[in-house]
């Protein structure tokens, strides 16, 4: 049996796995590397071995220090060697090494002589090791050469100058910045890649002198530029002089179009499609502007390369997001690109049709789609299943078609994520377009009928369990439902009892029936299982009667949890077990502002089926057990909020004070936080004396000095304040800290016996509508909407005035109500002219208020807004209006 | 988009995705196994497509990367997102052409290996620290063959593989006069 086998290894020795470095090792060529340091050095044997060293580096091999160290002085001993071929490879092994300042030096000598030699490559290739490894007092004694070398006539010896010019900018621009006048003489060079290194080099030591980049970009759009990369290089900053000079004149034409438009004629296809770019890319471009650029991608659309292929409609997808109909005029090339070989080409062409089509064009679109779509990976398909979604929004008329589509290739192969990008554009598509509804669902049942993802099965029940009571015939639900019980995971069960449950609740005449089937699940093998059929029976009354279903039992079916669950989690780990049962109203719902690393993540909504914002564990609770182990406040009742701490002091200053406000029915407590930054005092009895003058509806009742306040050690004080029960009452405080000071000898840390009375000036301090708003989140803002009753509903228009931006003014507003938005409405899309943001949160007294919010852009900077509030009480929404009319 | 159009990395692979020889620029890739993941990931998303005539083009975790492909060998070259295609494209088509040049027609894996050194000079040339020194494929190879005029092997100890190849191309180079 061995014997085939040491002869198949034989074979492929011999032939495939040929190669000059098998089985190298490191240690044998670091033994090899001492012919450096032969006395008669043999250069053809040296560039093998350093051609080792450069595999074994290239391969992913690292060196120790102490081999890299022994290796690096051995190389250096090769400079004594006069063949060019192995000076070369020296050079580059140098860079690899990248050696440390130390180490440098040795090579230092060597590599200035080479700087300074007769032959270019010497030269060129001394300046480019030598600049990568130094740092900046070696480069002030070099410093001289390279100016030389800028204007060198040799363009290898230029270029390799103005490169590391490049570099060293980063590191030492100060030294850079001395040698623009030679750069600039080189951006006069005859030699293509000089002047475009030499442009590079001369905008980056310009870059913050706005003058000099608009003159810099004049003088070379009128002159001509040799290569085609720095005619690029010119474009990119002729278009950042476009779009900082337009912040300046809006009335007239824009400066340097013509310039962009000429080099759309440019021989060098890399300049035409870097200008036709620019072009598309221009702020507020018009359609008259657009069209040359169009003409010229569309003509690459035919192109034979890939590369120019994908470049153009990748220009044109971007184009249609803004100004589809500018890019219709493609159609029809684009339509041809659908079969193109390169798969991202093929998606790209397909989502700018989506964009581009008109209805009359849908169908036959998707019916080149469907053919396409086979042979795709998912995550091409996720991006055309979301282009369908807008698509479809966009024609409602054409939702059968359109839903069609969806619902074939959710039936075919695909992974998780793919198959809820479709799940949830039928989601969005059935909220969305009523005449969708029952078509959508029907195929969302169906899909669970065979569906590998527990996440989407148990995702869609609750789904039906939503929609499917409202439909005209919801029995025929029923049986896709009930079929989960069968055949499913725990989970899955779980989540359909529930479903029917909802259906039980909803609809009488299933409910008898709905009984039946849920009586059969109270034998299931699984816990969580027969607990919730129990439990269902139970509220729903399951004893045979057939009764109206109450109120609160559609509350506890559909109602959504309002309670953030991170807090809830943490209040169920925090109760002991004990005859008092858990009180959920003891979960504080405040949900604590993101923490910044979230909110940098890309503004994705979520949407569909997305699950509501989890918040991080809040501090509420730190907060309250703090305050109800203060005698004076224990009879305040239940936190209703804590704002963030507000600061009162400047940075820096002798007394560091911020105050957080805490918020109770028929109280206000302020909480003064004190830090004493100066070593050589005490404070003592601090307190702070609270002028309410300006806040009419509050009255002291109680005070809480600090009894010492030594240095760096923070310290409380608190002042209470009566308010009417359940108002939310605002005012302006002005805070004076008055306190006792004592001087401490900083040698010995004590304190002298005696004080003096002091006083120091606070910022005021103002309770806001806000503060009166908890943050609190719904899961399904539409649902909830609805459920809330009309008739306290309060509709009016502001307009806000000139603003920075729209996402400027949707964030005023936001702050200004104190409010959760929901489904990632905060974010507002670039170039948007119009934005719905959605609100949710608990005003005082634990009255529930949505806010839905539209603005618009009316004229160039003009926001208006359209202000809906529903809540559970008619004066509360009229107190929101006050809020958003007096902020 | 002011800025120096830039190279993130320069790849020679094989057809089984080994590396020949490789050049990162960009810290994006802090360690060894995020290069070979990158590398990796690169050679599954590209192995199935035809790329021996033309150029082709992927874009994937943010990356515009155009490839090439000759016999067993894949040339790569990545960019930025936003970046220009068709000057990756032109980069790529330098070291393409100038290694052709380099191995005097007969690039293989197995050709690239025994002249490793051209190819690390040659990758050496066009890019320095990402930006771009030299895209020309006669300038390129000009100036890494330039310094091995001495070290060149007399005709006598050439294989004879190459000794056709070279044959090869000035038949090639004549005809095209």
């Amino acid at each position: 049996m061995a014997q085939p086998l040491v002869k198949k290894d034989d074979d492929r020795d011999d032939e495939a796995d040929y190669s000059p470095f098998l089985g190298i090792e490191k240690g044998a060529v670091l033994q090899e590397a001492r012919v450096f340091n032969d006395p008669q050095l043999d250069p053809r044997r040296c560039s093998q071995v350093i051609t080792k060293l450069l595999y074994l580096l290239n391969q992913g091999e690292t060196f120790t220090k102490v081999e890299a160290t022994e290796v690096f002085f051995a190389v250096t001993k090769l400079f004594q060697s006069k063949d060019i071929g192995l000076r070369r490879m020296v050079y580059v092994m140098i860079k690899e090494l990248s050696p440390s300042a130390d180490e440098v030096i040795i090579v230092t000598s060597s590599l200035m002589k080479d700087m300074t030699s007769k032959t270019d490559m010497y030269r060129a290739n001394a300046i480019r090791v030598l600049c990568r490894i130094t740092d900046g007092t070696l480069l002030t004694q070099i410093e001289r050469y390279l100016k030389q070398a800028i204007v060198d006539k040799n363009p290898v010896v230029a270029s390799a100058a103005l490169v590391s010019g490049i570099h060293l900018l980063q590191t030492n621009p100060e030294i850079v910045k001395r040698w623009s006048n030679e750069v600039q003489e080189a951006v006069q060079s005859r030699a293509a890649l000089v002047q475009f290194h030499a442009l590079a080099l001369l905008h980056q030591i310009r870059q913050n002198d706005r003058l000099a980049v608009n003159k810099l970009v004049s003088s070379l759009t009128k002159g001509s530029v040799r290569s085609p990369l720095a005619q690029c290089l010119l474009i990119r900053y002729t278009s950042q002089v476009i779009r900082e000079s337009a912040n300046n004149n809006q009335a007239g034409d824009r400066p340097f179009y013509d310039f962009l438009e000429g080099c759309l004629r440019h021989k060098a296809e890399m300049v035409i499609f870097e200008a036709a770019r620019a072009i598309t890319e221009l702020n507020g471009v018009t359609s008259r502007e657009l069209t040359p650029a169009i003409t010229v991608l569309q003509l690459f659309l035919s192109s034979s390369k890939p590369v120019l292929r994908f470049a153009a409609v990748r220009t044109l997808n971007k184009v249609a997001m803004t100004h589809p109909m500018a890019v219709t005029n493609c159609n029809i090339d684009m339509e041809s690109l659908i079969s193109d070989q390169n798969r991202s080409i093929a998606t790209l062409a397909i989502t700018t049709l989506l964009k581009t089509g008109n209805e009359s064009s849908v169908d036959r679109l998707m019916k080149q789609i469907t053919n396409f779509m086979s042979d795709i990976a998912d995550e091409f398909k996720i991006v055309v299943v979301e282009a369908i979604r807008s698509l479809c929004l966009k024609f409602p008329l054409k939702h059968r078609s359109l839903m069609n589509f969806l619902s074939n290739i959710l039936r075919e192969e695909g992974g998780f994520e793919y198959k809820k990008a479709i799940v949830d554009s039928i989601v969005i598509l059935i909220r969305d377009i009523p005449e969708a509804k029952e078509s959508g669902l029907l195929h969302l049942c169906e899909f669970i009928e065979d569906c590998e993802f527990t996440y989407l099965s148990t995702q869609i029940l609750h789904f039906l369990g939503i929609e499917g009571p409202k439909t005209s015939d919801p029995s025929k639900y029923i049986r896709y439902i009930y079929n989960r019980v069968h055949l499913e995971n725990a989970t899955v069960r779980a989540g359909a009892v529930s479903t029917l449950a909802k259906f039980g609740a909803m609809v009488d005449t299933l409910k008898p029936r709905v009984f039946v089937l849920l009586r059969r699940c109270l034998f299931d093998n699984d816990d969580e299982v027969r607990d919730r059929a129990t439990l269902y029976l139970n509220t729903l009354g399951g004893d045979g009667a057939v009764v109206e279903t109450g109120e609160d039992v559609k509350e506890f079916l559909f109602g959504s949890l309002d309670i953030p669950l991170v807090n809830l989690e943490n209040s169920l780990k925090n109760y002991e077990p004990s005859e008092e049962a858990f009180d959920i109203n003891s979960v504080p719902k405040e949900v604590k502002t993101q923490p910044l690393a979230e909110k940098k993540a890309p503004g994705k909504k979520p949407t569909g089926l997305g699950a509501p914002p989890a918040g991080p564990p809040s501090t509420v609770d730190a907060y309250e057990k703090l305050l109800l182990s203060i005698p004076e406040f224990a009879n305040f009742g239940k936190l209703f909020k804590s704002s963030a701490p507000v600061e009162l002091t400047e940075a820096e200053t002798e007394y560091a004070v911020n105050v957080v406000k805490h918020i109770f029915d028929g109280h206000v407590v302020f909480q003064y936080n004190c830090t004493n930054t100066i070593p050589e005092q005490l404070l003592e009895n601090v307190t702070v004396i609270v002028d309410a003058s300006e806040a009419e509806e509050f009255a002291e009742v109680a005070s809480k000095p600090l009894r010492s306040l030594p240095y760096d050690s923070p310290g409380q004080t608190f002042v209470a304040f009566e308010k009417p029960e359940g108002v939310p009452a605002i005012g302006k405080f002005s805070n004076m800290l008055r306190f006792i000071v004592k001087e401490v000898d900083p040698s010995t840390g004590e304190a002298e016996d005696d004080g003096v009375e002091d006083e120091y000036q606070l910022e005021e301090l103002e309770v806001v509508a806000a503060d009166y708003m908890l943050k609190v989140g719904v899961s399904n803002f539409r649902n909830a909407w609805e459920t809330m009753d009309a008739d306290c509903e309060r509709v009016d228009e502001y307009g806000l005035g000139p603003r920075e931006s729209l996402a400027e003014a949707v964030n005023a507003v936001i702050n200004l109500l104190g409010m959760q938005p929901c489904e990632g409405t905060e974010v507002v899309p670039n170039n948007s002219r119009s934005h719905t943001c959605l609100l949710s949160g608990v005003y005082i007294g634990n009255v529930k208020v949505l806010v839905r919010l539209q603005f618009g852009l009316d004229g160039p900077k003009d926001v208006a807004m359209k202000l809906a509030v529903r809540s559970e009480d008619e004066a509360v929404s009229d107190a929101i209006h006050e809020i958003v009319a007096s902020g | 988009m002011e800025s120096c159009p830039s190279i993130k990395n320069i790849l020679l692979l094989d057809s089984e995705g080994n590396r020949v020889a490789v050049k990162y620029y960009s810290d994006e890739w802090p360690n060894n196994s995020a290069k070979e993941a990158f590398e990796k990931s690169l050679f599954t998303k590209t192995q199935k497509t035809n790329a021996r005539t033309e150029a082709e083009i992927a874009m994937f975790e943010s990356h515009i990367i155009v490839y090439k492909f000759v016999q067993d060998l894949h040339f790569s070259v990545t960019g930025a997102e936003n970046e220009n295609e068709l000057i990756l494209v032109t980069v790529l088509q330098g070291f393409f052409d100038a290694v052709g040049l380099l191995l005097r027609g007969t690039v293989d894996k197995k050709e690239a290996l025994e002249n490793l050194d051209l190819i690390l000079l040659c990758l050496d040339e066009i890019v320095d620290g990402g930006i771009i020194l030299e895209t020309d494929a006669n300038v390129i190879a000009g100036k890494v063959a330039s310094h091995n005029i001495d070290a060149a092997a007399p005709l006598s100890e050439q294989t004879i593989s190459q000794a056709l190849a070279t044959a090869r191309e000035h038949l090639a180079r004549s005809l095209l006069k």
